[in-house]
């Protein structure tokens, strides 16, 4: 019976209803701004830590974090710009800039940085800050960078015959040979997860390939240089170098590591503070990082221009206090210290004569490394554009597909993509040339 | 005497106007308007600015049946509809026959058993089932090899994916079903049994020629809904394989949400959306086409 | 095997089956109770050796639960709530109340329900974009009250209350709503529970609507949390248990007190079929 009591019960509920569904936020300092971040992977974890000297430096100003993991943050990153619910501040991977430059997503830094006496262009890698500028805009500010470099069993390599890792591709094969001599056929010499577009992306980079071509609007997947560097990469699991599996097909990559499960993993500075922590004390002197080996030697060994930057969105109704946020994490000390809790590398060229960075061996590799760097193709569609070059590999180790198919329905996929892009690449040239 | 028929029809129109508003703001609405940006090349660039959008007319439905990755959406899908569907079926039939028999004890106690699956949140299942089909530290494989069955990589292997899946959506709703065939067997007159038995009738004749006719109607009801419900896959590989392995389980609901929701080319997703409906307006005309045809 | 009667033969069918159907959720229940890394033992474990709450524990303080249960229950309600009033407006004034036009409009949402639900979900985010409901629990809520389903469900009970009864309040001069809300609401209770529920659970356990609407993790409803979990903590099985059986625990409960009124529901929809 819908009587007095049920009513007034429903109008209770509907209440409390109605103020959960308002959204409490979490209150600020009196009268203060909440900022809200969102961070992504071990960062997310531990950029809080970072804050509170922060918000001691700026009361009335507090910082909610939210973490993303990596595997939804480009999903969820546009999902919030459309839906107009983008945060105030975000880590960015840097590929990412050209894509949310282009939706008009994020805030020109030009006039801050201008204004800005602590945080000078040129305080940092011009490679890395050049990732950021579309256009002679300058979106993002770099918060760490990375590049990928090969962690290694340096007591497995030194069974197999090799006192140091080798710089060429050739040599670099013959000593994975070598080790899987060695440990058999149920392990194998090097992890490459069939999902992480990076690998072969370094390889080809290597190699000399520019992935697209034509301002980047069509692939160029099937020129000799992607060619080399694909049938290096897809070699490695047909001659059962490397296992073909995702990296869940791994139930924890530190323990197969330390059991000799794999003795090569091309990966980022982030994993130096992981295997210090995750791989037993004994274990420690038995891996060390070098900088990617080239089809013709060391100079030919490029790896990524990669890293994250860290962006103010336009939607943000607190810039002023967000770029105070910004040039916060941009001073040197908080890099170093921010370096010493994750393991990234810093984007202030300054923060790399910190103690713990200089007497680091491991850092030696990156520190090279980053010599030689290679940024992802600036185009929008870039992410899109990785997950084609993931199935298609799949499709080859794991479905049997022929590579020539696979290179040609690769570069279908990338012209289909970029079709919108190559259309108003011409449409402005046309224009430009009317003119 | 007709008591005040112009109130009536104010009062009608003002009972059922919030319902109908609510509906065709957010239910007519966007579907017309998912018609229209079907047309266009709506994507991220004209998210930014507008007047990046051309008209494509059928461009996006030419687009998408050319696409060699909407036709492998297709057959994972139907592949879902025909297998599964059919298998949840009987399944439902036969737990419904066997909660049905007179003897039966604790009845109610099994029907709560068997359809508490139903209830229950789908991601938080999938994500159980995620751990039941580790071909390590998982049970189904623990009890498969038990019997001596090698272990079987449910969720990374093409070829056991979906039906890793499809195992996983008979679990979950045959307890639905289950209820309405038990409702349609009880619905059967007692005397076409006696009849048959009269006529010499073993168990197997039996069910043939008095059950299933009998169940017609609702077989049919049962199958339209289970195959519309089948068609619209989605958060069982979202979940558990996100598509994969090598988008063996890659659903059209699944590739319009990649299209859209990842990628934002909107123009395109939404005629994914409308092929979809189409494929299944065709598939409950034909299904209560050969109902027809089977009951003359 | 001439012990084996058809009863005992029955019995033992259903017990299997019934064994089959449980197992997994009391795996479900038993993994949220195990330490960390037992759930991912060779060979796996039915029981945990030494149970402990610890999981629960974690996600009740660090991993923020409560408030996705709060999130949860608060969409589910309000949604219920503003659902059941216009569904039984509607769906009585269908079935009871003469208007012109009546029986049409009725026919063409019934056709509605072919449509589905997919078709509309990109344009309806950005319109609610447009209305500031993204990123919102209203932006949840408010395009799941409108059920035509539930309008149909209501509408086909209340065919089965007595006109008489409904013009002789019209003749004592008593208004249209008085009657709907004195009269007709009491006589359609047991749909309205069954409608309820639907609709309780329905949105209890809606998935790709919040997910595509809701991006701030604070607003999450407890799926999309869960879901949202499984991306960061895969490895550990146990915490991910507690965290199915917190979500799935309520509605089971819902069900298991308030199954009569759903079984009828089930049913009642299957009968123009």
């Amino acid at each position: 019976m819908l009587s007095c009591s049920g009513s007034r019960w429903a109008v209770v509920l509907l209440a409390a209803a109605l103020l959960a569904a308002c959204g409490c936020a979490k209150p600020a300092g009196q009268g203060g701004v909440t900022l809200r971040m969102w961070a992504m992977g071990r960062e997310g974890e531990v950029v809080g830590e970072l804050l509170t000297d922060f918000e001691r430096e700026h009361p009335g100003v507090h910082v909610d974090v939210q973490q993303i993991p990596w595997s939804a943050a480009h999903e969820k990153l546009l999902t919030a710009h459309v839906g107009r619910s983008t945060p105030d501040v975000a880590q960015l991977g840097n590929s990412w800039i050209p894509e949310f430059a282009a939706l008009n997503a994020v805030e020109p830094l030009d006039p801050f940085l201008a204004a800005s006496n602590t945080t000078p262009k040129s305080g940092f890698f011009p490679g890395i800050w050049e990732t950021n500028v579309v256009d002679s805009v300058t979106y993002g500010l770099p918060w760490y960078v990375d590049t990928r470099v090969l962690f290694y069993r340096k007591d497995l390599l030194k069974q197999a015959g090799y006192d140091a890792m080798p710089t060429t591709w050739a040599e670099w094969r013959r000593s994975m040979e070598r080790i899987k001599a060695q440990v058999g056929p149920d392990r194998f010499a090097i992890f490459l997860p069939l999902n992480e577009w990076n690998p072969p992306f370094v390889l080809a980079a290597s190699a000399g390939s520019n992935i697209l071509s034509a301002d980047g609007t069509r692939g160029a997947f099937q020129t000799p240089e992607f060619r080399k560097a694909f049938d290096f990469y897809l070699d490695l699991f047909s001659d059962r170098l490397a296992p073909p599996i995702n990296d869940n097909g791994i139930a924890n990559l530190y323990q197969e590591f330390e059991r000799g499960y794999f003795s090569m993993y091309i990966t980022g500075p982030w994993n130096i503070g992981e295997f210090r922590r995750r791989l037993a004390p004994e274990s420690q002197d038995k891996w060390a990082t070098a900088p990617m080996p080239g089809p013709d030697g060391a100079a030919t060994g490029l790896s990524m221009a990669g890293g994250s930057s860290l962006v103010v969105f336009r939607g943000s109704k607190h810039k002023p206090e967000s770029w105070l946020l910004l040039e916060y994490l941009a001073r040197p000390q908080v890099q170093a210290r921010f370096y010493r809790l994750t393991g990234d590398l810093p984007a202030r060229q300054e923060s790399w004569s910190d103690s713990a960075l200089v007497a680091d061996p491991a850092i030696l590799a990156f520190g090279e490394q980053l010599r030689r760097v290679a940024p992802a193709p600036r185009v929008p569609e870039w992410e899109q554009i990785t997950r084609k070059i993931i199935e298609r590999v799949e499709t080859v180790v794991l479905g049997g597909a022929n590579r020539d198919s696979a290179l040609a329905g690769l570069d279908r996929d990338a012209n289909r993509i970029l079709e919108k892009r190559h259309w108003l690449v011409e449409r402005a040239r046309t224009k430009g040339a009317s003119r | 005497m007709m008591p005040s028929t112009r109130r009536q029809e104010r009062a009608g129109w003002a009972f059922v106007t919030p319902g109908l508003i609510l509906i065709g703001v957010f239910f007519a609405l966007p579907v017309v308007v998912g018609l229209l940006l079907s047309f266009t090349d709506f994507d991220l660039y004209a998210i930014g600015d507008p007047s990046t959008v051309r008209f494509v007319a059928l461009g996006n439905y030419v687009q998408v049946l050319k696409n060699p990755e909407f036709w492998h959406a297709l057959r994972n899908t139907f592949f879902f509809v025909a297998v599964g569907g059919p298998l949840s079926v009987a399944a439902s039939l036969g737990a419904a026959m066997l909660l049905n028999q007179p003897l039966v004890k604790a009845r109610a106690v099994f029907r709560v058993v068997f359809f508490a699956p139903v209830v229950t949140t789908l991601v938080a299942v999938a994500i159980v089932w995620r751990y039941l089909y580790h071909p390590r530290y998982g049970l189904i494989d623990h009890v498969l090899g038990a019997i001596g069955v090698p272990p079987i990589d449910w969720l990374g292997d093409p070829h056991f994916a979906m039906g890793a899946i499809i195992l996983l959506a008979v679990w979950k709703n045959f307890g639905y079903n289950m209820l309405i065939f038990i409702a349609g067997l009880q619905s059967i007159p007692e005397e076409l049994y006696e009849a048959a038995d009269l006529d010499g009738a073993g168990a197997w004749q039996r069910f043939v020629h008095v059950t299933l006719p009998g169940l017609g109607p609702t077989f049919l009801f049962v199958g339209i809904m289970t195959m519309i419900g089948n068609f619209q896959l989605f958060s069982e590989p979202y979940v558990m394989t996100q598509g994969g392995p090598l988008r063996s389980t890659t659903t059209v609901v699944l590739q319009m949400y990649e299209e859209g929701f990842r990628w934002w080319r909107i123009g395109t997703a939404t005629s994914i959306a409308f092929v979809l409906f189409a494929i299944m307006l065709a598939g409950t005309l034909l299904q209560m086409r050969m109902q027809k045809e089977h009951e003359s | 095997m001439k012990r084996l009667t058809p009863s005992l033969l029955l019995h033992i069918l259903l017990l299997v089956l019934a064994v089959g159907t449980l197992a997994p959720l009391v795996w479900m229940l038993s993994a949220s109770f195990m330490a960390t890394g037992e759930a991912n033992s060779i060979p796996p474990r039915w029981f945990p050796a030494h149970p402990t709450l610890d999981h629960y524990r974690v996600l009740f303080t660090r991993l923020d639960v409560t408030r996705y249960l709060w999130n949860s229950t608060a969409v589910a309600l309000t949604t219920t709530f503003c659902s059941l009033l216009i569904t039984s407006m509607a769906g009585y004034a269908f079935a009871k109340v003469r208007f012109r036009g009546r029986d049409r409009t009725f026919k063409l949402l019934l056709a509605a329900l072919v449509v589905p639900s997919q078709v509309g979900m990109l344009p309806l985010f950005l319109l609610l974009q447009k209305l500031g409901m993204v990123n919102n629990l209203w932006g949840v809520v408010i395009p799941g009250v409108a059920s035509i389903y539930g309008i149909f469900l209501i509408r086909q009970y209340a065919l089965g209350v007595p006109d008489d009864l409904l013009d002789a309040a019209r003749i004592d001069g008593a208004g249209e709503f008085e009657i709907f809300w004195t009269i007709v609401l009491p006589i359609l209770k047991p749909i309205l529970v069954t409608q309820a529920l639907f609709t309780f659970l329905g949105s209890w356990n809606d998935f790709l609507w919040p997910l595509i609407v809701l991006s701030d993790d604070r607003r999450y409803t407890l799926p999309l949390a869960l879901a949202n979990l499984v991306g960061e903590h895969v490895q550990d099985t146990e915490l991910m248990m507690a965290g199915a059986v917190i979500t799935v625990l309520p509605v089971l409960l819902v069900f298991l007190v308030l199954q009569r009124f759903y079984i009828r529901g089930v049913l009642m929809g299957s009968l123009k079929g």
